[in-house]
């Protein structure tokens, strides 16, 4: 079973961190080891998942879009039905539950899109802790609504303006955060990126999505699906949707990453896709770096895409071909997320309209009896403002 | 024996501390770095970390921070600092540690990293966010090359931990003064003296402590207790300040190092 006691799935993964963090992440690994193995922390999530985060959520047929493009049957995972709006819930609630098992009383986060910030300021509202979330000046800016969300939940959002001015550099500083205040202070990571445990308990947490998919899937088909879609940044939506298949070979897993303007560009951030091997906020994983191993800044329409590296079990699908991995442009996107508005009602966030362009791609090539099942990570709300500008000349 | 080593050695036998000064490669430019050096150790300094700048310095404070971006702005890259090391190896002699994040490292290759710096009179490397549960590559390339491996301890640590860290270091031990990231600080972390205490009950391997100290005072009262002390953000800032102003740049940098060698040969 991967990862291995230290993290590493094959080559990837890992714990590259300062001293001062080790003894911390060990702590977190064995605390995490022990709750795991308790039915009454189970219990405890299993209750919030339901009554405060509203899971179950629907497996819902897309008639209209599968009709529209003529091909494979679509079915959407509603994780933008969740309690604030994304995935990023099912994890910090899980970690939130940890957290206070742990006996810490602050909170530090970094956010991309400010879903995760807004997923984290939640927990610790309704759990009483402290909290800090760390955003990138240029996120800030274009995810204006989350960063009002998360002061009206009560948490400070602390503006980063060092390197890029996003997620990175976010993770940069409460990294630092956390070596300083380790003492008192959880770190609740996002993704399933960073280091051993990272990335192994956010896809725990989040494989709730995949393990609802696999029964409401036989619920409505009797069978499984033929490809599994979901948007790459970090990487914590589709493996949580990937997880639970990973055994049964015969369903395809397909990644999209943030594919910007365009590969040959350079601005995008495609890590798996036009990545090398590096190592990255503690894991070794796929990195957008350049010849002499300097992290390269990337470009996307979707701030929770933004991000140079991935989560590092993602790299070892990629290596193992369990998963393949592709990109859509932000123009591609923005069509996906005008698409699925028009025909189904339902505004995409720009991170998930991702995969639904791909699907846009794919279905009409497949047969009708074959099945699509999208990860509809989050609710498009919160692009709003960002897509306005996009698209001003035709509003 | 390593030169690291020897200068420990031969300190210890005078009963005297190193001082060991931290500058970043190519900070402002890669043309001032070997004037730099010269001039550090004219003033007193008994060993040097040599920063490789990286973008995404997770173990570094803002000072630490905008001197890798001064040096990568200017176009420093390791192979560029390499081929700069035959021009400061003309000016100055005292053993050079590099100080660099690994994916730097990983990229250049870590066999050739190895050879290319003890080739080029690079004496060991102290890697950040390499701890030496991932570091199995580098520790055998480094000990066929006599290329000291120096990790860090910090107050965090547990007994565990510095067990596996002492043995794996070569040169010195990094004691990291406090928790928290690189940079000034009011006063020396009351967090030093029980995690020296507690790592000398692993190790009489040579300690060095850095983080946190930043004036003569605080260089003194951390070299009552260890073997090196480390300042880097302090004298960082005194070439950022100064960064427009090569000459003065040179004078400011040798006055402040003669300040804080003096202060740790006072203790």
């Amino acid at each position: 079973m991967l990862p291995d006691e230290r993290g590493h799935f094959g080559i990837y993964g890992g714990r590259f961190v300062p001293e001062t963090l080790m003894t911390a992440l060990l702590e977190l690994e064995e605390a995490y080891i022990k709750a795991k193995a308790d039915s009454k922390f189970h219990e405890e999530l299993d209750y919030y998942l339901q009554e405060y985060a509203g899971r179950p959520n629907p497996l819902y047929y897309a008639e209209k879009l599968t009709e529209y493009l003529g091909g494979a049957k679509i079915y959407l995972k509603r994780e933008d039905l969740n309690h604030t709006g994304s995935h990023k819930i099912n994890n910090t609630l899980g970690q939130a539950l940890l957290a206070r098992r742990m006996g810490k009383d602050r909170i530090i986060a970094e956010t991309g899109a400010g879903q995760h910030g807004v997923a984290v300021a939640t927990v610790a509202a309704i759990f009483g802790f402290d909290c800090e979330v760390y955003m990138g000046d240029e996120d800030i800016e274009r995810q204006a609504i989350n960063v009002f969300r998360m002061k009206l939940l009560g948490t400070k959002v602390v503006p980063v303006s060092s390197g890029t001015k996003t997620l990175k550099d976010a993770i940069n500083e409460s990294f630092r955060d956390w070596v300083t205040n380790v003492h008192n202070t959880y770190l609740m990571v996002g993704s399933v990126v960073c280091a051993h445990p990272y990335p192994v308990m956010v896809r725990d947490f989040q494989s709730v999505i995949g393990k609802e998919v696999k029964t409401q899937i036989m619920e409505k088909e009797g069978r499984l699906p033929d490809y599994l879609l979901a948007c790459v940044g970090g990487g914590s939506n589709s493996m949580g949707l990937f997880y639970p298949f990973y055994e049964d070979k015969e369903v395809k897993l397909v990644g999209v990453e943030a594919g910007g303007l365009g590969l040959k560009t350079l601005k995008h951030g495609a890590s798996l896709t036009a990545g090398t091997r590096g190592v990255l906020h503690g894991s070794m994983c796929h990195i957008l770096q350049d010849d002499d191993g300097q992290i390269m800044p990337t470009h996307s329409v979707s701030a929770g895409l933004d991000y140079p590296g991935v989560g590092p079990e993602h790299s070892f699908f990629k290596e193992s071909n369990r998963a393949e991995y592709v990109s859509i442009t932000d123009e591609e996107a923005l069509e996906a997320f005008k698409l699925l508005s028009e025909q189904e009602g339902i505004i995409p966030a720009l991170e998930s309209a991702h995969a639904v362009a791909h699907a846009m791609k794919m279905a009409p090539k497949l047969d009708p009896s074959e099945i699509i099942v999208i990860c509809l990570s989050g609710r498009g709300d919160k692009d709003v403002q960002t897509v306005i500008k996009l698209l001003s000349e035709e509003i | 024996m390593n030169k690291i080593d020897r200068k420990f050695a031969e300190l210890k036998s005078q009963g005297k501390k190193a001082f060991m000064p931290f500058i970043t490669a190519g900070d402002p430019s890669l043309k001032h770095t070997p004037a730099l050096i010269e001039k550090l150790e004219s003033s007193g300094a008994d060993l040097l970390e040599l920063g490789i700048p990286f973008s995404d310095p997770v173990a570094d404070g803002p000072s630490i921070q905008r001197s890798s971006l001064r040096s990568l702005d200017s176009g420093t890259t390791l192979g560029k600092i390499l081929d700069t090391m035959s021009q400061i190896r003309a000016k100055a002699d005292i053993p050079i540690a590099f100080m660099s994040y690994y994916n730097v490292i990983l990229r250049y290759g870590i066999e050739k990293f190895v050879k290319d710096a003890v080739e080029a009179g690079v004496d060991g490397t102290i890697i950040p966010d390499l701890p030496p549960d991932e570091a199995a590559d580098l520790i055998s390339v480094a000990r066929d090359n006599d290329f000291a491996t120096i990790f860090l301890l910090t107050p965090t640590s547990t007994d565990q931990r510095m067990e596996v860290v002492s043995k794996a270091s070569t040169g010195f031990i990094y004691c990291v003064s406090l928790t928290g990231v690189t940079g000034a600080r009011k006063q020396v972390s009351e967090m030093l003296a029980p995690t020296l205490d507690k790592i000398r009950k692993h190790s009489d391997k040579p300690v060095a402590v850095g983080f946190g100290v930043s004036t003569p005072e605080q260089a003194e009262a951390v070299a009552k207790m260890a073997e090196g002390v480390i300042v880097g953000s302090a004298i960082v800032n005194v070439i950022e300040a100064n960064a427009d102003n090569p000459e003065k740049m040179l004078d400011e940098v040798g006055r402040f190092t003669k300040k804080l060698s003096d202060a740790v040969k006072k203790a």
